[in-house]
């Protein structure tokens, strides 16, 4: 474990991330969605940034993605986390890159395909991680 | 262009318990005295990091009575950017002297912190920081370790850096590192690790100090006494502030910094006699020399400890008060005058200075060149 949650204060949440936050409590990573230029996008804004629409919607990850970077973090950020860990860039499949973590210690490798889990919060939400494929 | 350095100071460096307001105030009267200039002469400045009006904080301070001031605060690469719109305003009239000011007292203050500064309400602080990331070095840490995968390097390509930024840092008595000895490639791989494939020693120093530089017209820089050294081009780009937002962590924004400052001086890398890139990290070094067009992707590695680099011993060796890009221009501008003694490089006629701010989020090249 990367970080003791009874510790680390509870991420904050906004009205425009609020959706995103909850969705995690059913273990879905959820990405913005335009319908009007299929564009996905994460994290969640609250407007699309290839065609400046306002009404997004949301669609599911499969949760699948592949290493994009990822390195051991040696020494504590401050209160709640416990090194060595590892933190990642995991670009999903449906294309957006997200920033995580992977167990345990390494070594991993950048193109190595992983999978989504999940690391629960105090309060119900969850945090999204991943772990290898292979 | 017709605007000109025509001085440039350090404050006292390293470890000064003075504080911030008085490292200012020696970076701006000795900047200005180099000029033959005083503060009465002075309508235009550009700082930060010196409260939340660093511009009014200072010039209150000095009693500076100014006509244009500047304060974009964007990490280290600012002070790149402040030449840039510090020429635009003298070339408008605006203002006829600018100082560029920065200090920092944050080895004396104790006022560094490893981890995260993530504010409760930007985004950051819901979908990055619960990760625990290391602020600012884990992001270079993944840039560093896809560097090394991708281009079938290891780690001892960012220890070099580090190895050759000592080499200078021992030519030069204002460095923090001067009396410390050589470093080898073994002390690099060997030092305490902090996010890998980093460790402790490819990590910039942690210091007091700063600098300013002084700029006005060509004209009337040729009627100062020290030799103008011409601003020849300039040129910025802003990518990322998240460490998930860049989509290739390997093109950094100094490929359109640099593109854009040598478009518009007309020149090109091989017309640069002498580099100052900022090395807040080792990997730093490699990414914006490939950025800026002095190697092909992969390749920086084969230029460390030949190209006249970092003549001062860089952040890695020197001095690095939390922003350095003030320190880049003045290394470069004392390179173009001849005043560096035995770190000199022979002739040199132009400069080049770039500075990297926040998670290689922005980006800032400044050439110079000796008056002709």
């Amino acid at each position: 474990m990367n970080a003791d949650e009874t510790i680390m204060p509870a991420p904050p949440q906004d009205p425009v991330t609020e959706p995103w936050w909850q969705a995690t409590r059913e273990r879905r990573l959820l990405l913005q969605h335009c319908a009007s230029c299929e564009r996905v996008q994460y994290p969640p804004r609250s407007v699309c940034t290839a065609c400046v629409a306002t009404e997004l919607g949301w669609q599911e990850a499969a949760g699948i993605g592949e290493i994009d970077a990822w390195t051991v973090v040696r020494r504590s950020p401050g209160p709640g986390f416990d090194p060595p860990y590892v933190l990642a860039r995991v670009r999903l499949a449906e294309g957006p890159v997200l920033l995580t973590t992977l167990p345990g210690s390494g070594p991993y490798r950048c193109g190595q395909p992983v999978a989504l889990t999940w690391r629960p919060l105090s309060d119900g939400r969850r945090l999204p991680v991943f772990a290898p494929l292979e | 262009m017709s605007v000109a350095v025509v001085g440039a100071a350090e404050c006292d460096l390293g470890v000064t318990g003075l504080p911030v307001l008085t490292l200012q105030t020696q970076a701006i009267t000795r900047a200005l005295a180099d000029a033959g200039l005083t503060p009465r002469d002075v309508d235009g400045l550009a700082t930060n990091g010196i409260g939340r009006f660093a511009t009014t904080q200072v010039a209150e301070y000095l009693d500076l009575d100014l006509a244009w001031s500047e304060s974009t605060f964007v990490g280290g690469s600012a002070f790149e950017m402040y030449v840039a719109r510090a020429v635009q305003a003298i070339e408008a009239g605006q203002c006829s002297v600018v100082v560029i000011s920065y200090a920092s007292n944050q080895r004396s203050a104790r006022s560094r912190s490893l981890g995260a500064v993530a504010e409760p309400a930007l985004p950051e602080a819901q979908f990055e920081a619960p990760h625990g990331p290391l602020y600012p070095a884990s992001h270079y840490g993944m840039a560093a370790q896809r560097y090394v995968e991708v281009y079938g390097h290891d780690r001892t390509v960012l220890a070099a850096v580090a190895v050759a930024a000592r080499e200078q840092a021992l030519l030069n008595p204002a460095a923090y590192r001067y009396d410390a000895g050589p470093l080898t490639v073994d002390d690099v791989l060997d030092a305490a690790p902090v996010s890998d494939p980093l460790g402790v020693l490819d990590c910039c120093l942690v210091t007091d100090g700063g600098g300013a530089v002084v700029l006005t017209s060509l004209a009337r820089a040729r009627d100062l006494p020290r030799p103008p050294v011409v601003v020849l081009g300039y040129g910025e780009a802003t990518t990322n502030v998240s460490t998930a937002g860049p989509d290739d962590l390997l093109a950094t924004g100094a490929i359109a910094s640099g593109r854009r400052a040598f478009g518009r001086a007309g020149l090109t890398p091989s017309d640069v006699d002498v580099v100052q890139v900022y090395d807040s990290f080792t990997i730093t070094v490699l990414l914006s020399l490939e950025g800026l067009g002095f190697a092909a992707p992969g390749e920086a590695p084969g230029l460390i400890g030949e190209l006249a680099l970092n003549t001062s011993g860089g952040g890695l060796s020197y001095c690095h008060p939390g922003q350095f890009g003030v320190l880049l221009l003045v290394e470069a501008v004392r390179q173009l005058r001849g005043e560096c003694g035995v770190r000199q490089v022979a002739g040199a006629q132009v400069a080049l200075a770039h500075g990297t701010g926040g998670i290689l989020s922005t980006h800032a090249t400044v050439l110079l060149g000796v008056d002709r």
